[in-house]
């Protein structure tokens, strides 16, 4: 199997998905000369009618997004900026992800929203660093974070064939590194968590770029003689809660790192489901590791501190045994 | 001068309007009763809008119609009885209960896209329609409404500069009720005319007054001609009045005190229906009897109507947690208890 970057196996789902559906567009700034890299020579070959950009007006594109997906398409929203989300707050929680309920299932809205090198990617301070996954979750929304270049292009082909609204992460830190993509088009279906690392004493969960981070400190573990296991949820809602749970029965000892917030975040979620369901089998208590609740500062060693990180996993990991 | 209009379309127009008004009066009636659950939105007074633009239009049009623009629903088809039914929260509501008067939409197969209640979203909804017809390369037009408060949500302006540069097939209205909730236009506006904004966005505007139906009816039929024709957005104002408060319980709110009775008083000499009545037997030859037989049609809707919104059951609770998602997954959504 040939080898290809994350951001590549992103572009090539894109683009299958657009050869085999006529109806797949992409909508976004700065998207036909590709800014981001995801859409280089799409509008050669797709056309401007498929690949649109609009103006600087955040808000207003997804809304006109969603009055295109009422109407049969599948737009992809390519963000510039993760923090476009919080602009579309409205139009995505409150408008796309209600719309099927509050229209008692008449009406769908199959639009998928594309935040790549989301995260904090390093120096680029409080307003581009946000890995805002837990604000959408929150109004149920659907949210994937691959954490592979094969994860990425099977997870997004679902993600655009799934008739709800789906946010795709692709976290900064994986998008230039590369493993085995099959060059066929498949589906990785959403709310199938994989077992990056097998293991017997200590569970991680870990999610996005960190799913590598967690397999490096296992595979030193295990040189020590410690087996942890890591599970990458993959989707995080829906969320594959089957598998982490008998994890967490097998082992448990339960550590959670996630790069989002700590307050209402992803792990205080999956560590509640923990704390309700595995009680009894629990040695330790759960222990979350995730970003501080402050804004993203700029200067290089404050920014490294407040982030979720190998060190401060590798010091959980010790606290639970 | 306007086109030739045939006698059945000036009579169904004043049906919708009719039906409009008795729907608002009956529904009021029926919230005090305590037989409609949440607030409601009157439009009486401002019938005129929603029935001119909505005739203007042809099957396979799109209506993006706001809160206060049910004549246009009606207008297009809507089943009065169906919307009754969702707001009164039963099984048989055009939302099978989950959306409330807030979200309905009479008939998604009939070009009504009015789930939202978010004010000024409909331009941009109606802008993405309007694209995606523009894709598919249907000759339909967006009819998409916002009124004189959302007219100063970002969004709004935000949709109508991309249609503007992509041409697409809209016709925005503007329901100017001189009240946003209780902000005069003449606060939170510094232009005279709504519509003087189309020129910012580099398309067609203008203002007209939307107490007259056949005013409206002959705006927009032109505007839509155009806008079929290939002719890029097209701005209406329609200058109308609400009588009502902006919902159903602010005439409780007796400290709230915005507007004074010579006011509404001024624009109820005006009124809709009163003016096209009269225009109907003195301009177009209609009978005194061919609209009294209306009256009846209409008020024979609104019982049968309130018969059949009474009859359809409440949702079973359960379905609360139902219809969540459109592709589903078996372990969303979450309950938020336990067994």
């Amino acid at each position: 199997m040939r080898e290809i970057r994350y951001l590549k196996a992103v572009s090539e789902a894109l683009n299958q998905e657009m050869e085999k559906d006529s109806s797949v567009l992409v909508i976004g700034e700065d998207v036909r000369k590709s800014a981001r890299g995801i859409t280089i020579g799409f509008v050669d070959k797709f056309g401007p009618d498929r690949v649109i950009d609009t103006p600087i007006s955040e808000q207003g594109l997804h809304e006109v997004a969603i009055g295109t997906a009422m109407m049969g398409y599948r737009p992809v929203i390519e963000y510039q900026i993760s923090e476009f989300i919080f602009f579309a707050f409205d139009q995505l929680v409150d408008q796309a992800q209600k719309f099927h309920y509050l229209s008692g299932g008449r009406v769908k809205v199959p639009i998928t929203v594309l935040v790549p090198a989301s995260g904090a990617i390093g120096a680029t301070s409080g307003q581009h660093s946000d890995h805002a996954y837990p604000y959408v979750m929150h109004g149920g929304m659907k949210v994937v974070m691959p954490s592979s270049p094969y994860d990425a292009k099977g997870l997004l082909i679902s993600a655009i064939r799934d008739d709800d609204p789906v946010v795709v992460f692709l976290p900064e830190f994986l998008m230039a590194g590369k493993g085995d993509v099959p060059e066929e088009h498949y589906t990785i279906p959403l709310g199938a968590g994989e077992i990056k690392n097998p293991g017997s004493d200590v569970t991680v969960v870990a999610t996005g770029h960190l799913v590598p981070v967690a397999i490096k400190v296992a595979k030193e573990y295990e040189k020590e003689g410690l087996s942890v296991e890591v599970i990458d949820p993959r989707t995080l809602l829906p969320l594959d809660t089957d598998m982490i749970k008998k994890s967490a029965n097998k082992t448990g000892r339960v550590a959670i790192i996630d790069d989002s917030n700590r307050t209402c975040g992803f792990a205080a979620e999956v560590s509640a489901i923990i704390a309700e369901e595995c009680f009894e089998n629990l040695k330790k208590p759960v222990i979350r590791i995730t970003r501080a609740d402050v804004p993203v500062p700029f200067s290089p060693p404050m920014e490294k501190y407040m982030l979720p990180n190998e060190a401060k996993l590798r010091h959980a990991i010790k606290k639970l045994i | 001068m306007p086109e030739k209009i045939e006698k059945s379309t000036l009579l169904s127009m004043y049906k919708n309007m009719k039906l409009t008004r008795r729907f608002d009066d009956v529904t009021i009636d029926l919230m005090n009763q305590g037989e409609i659950p949440g607030p409601l939105h009157p439009s009486i007074g401002m019938e005129a809008i929603g029935v001119g633009l909505g005739t203007a239009m042809i099957d396979g049009d799109f209506i993006c119609a706001t809160h206060r623009t049910l004549s246009a629903q009606i207008t297009r088809g809507a089943e009065i009885k169906h919307i009754l039914a969702e707001f009164m929260g039963r099984v048989d509501g055009y939302m099978s209960g989950k959306g409330g008067s807030m979200h309905i939409s009479g008939g998604l197969d009939k070009g009504m896209f009015s789930i939202d209640s978010v004010v000024g979203s409909r331009a941009g909804f109606g802008t993405g329609i309007a694209l995606a017809l523009k894709l598919s390369k249907k000759n339909n037009v967006v009819v998409a409404g916002y009124g004189d408060g959302g007219a100063n949500q970002g969004p709004v302006h935000e949709a109508m500069n991309m249609a503007a540069i992509w041409s697409l097939p809209i016709l925005y209205f503007c329901e100017n009720n001189q009240y946003a909730a209780t902000t005069s236009v003449k606060y939170s506006s510094k232009i005279e005319n709504l519509s003087q904004r189309a020129a910012a966005y580099g398309f067609s505007g203008e203002t007209i007054d939307a107490m007259n139906v056949m005013t409206v009816y002959n705006a927009a039929k032109k505007a839509i001609d155009k806008i079929r024709s290939g002719g890029g957005p097209h701005l209406i104002e329609c200058k109308a009045y609400r009588y009502r408060g902006h919902w159903s319980g602010e005439e409780l709110q007796t400290y709230i005190k915005y507007r004074d009775k010579d006011e509404i008083a001024l624009w109820k000499s005006k009124d809709p229906l009163l003016t096209f009545s009269k225009e109907l037997t003195e301009t177009y030859g209609c009978t005194q009897a061919e609209l009294q037989a209306v009256d009846k049609e209409v008020e024979d809707i609104m019982d049968e109507a309130v018969e059949f919104a009474r009859n359809s059951n409440f949702p079973e609770p359960e379905e609360a947690l139902r219809g969540m998602y459109a592709s589903p997954y078996p372990n969303i959504p979450h309950k938020g208890w336990i067994d």
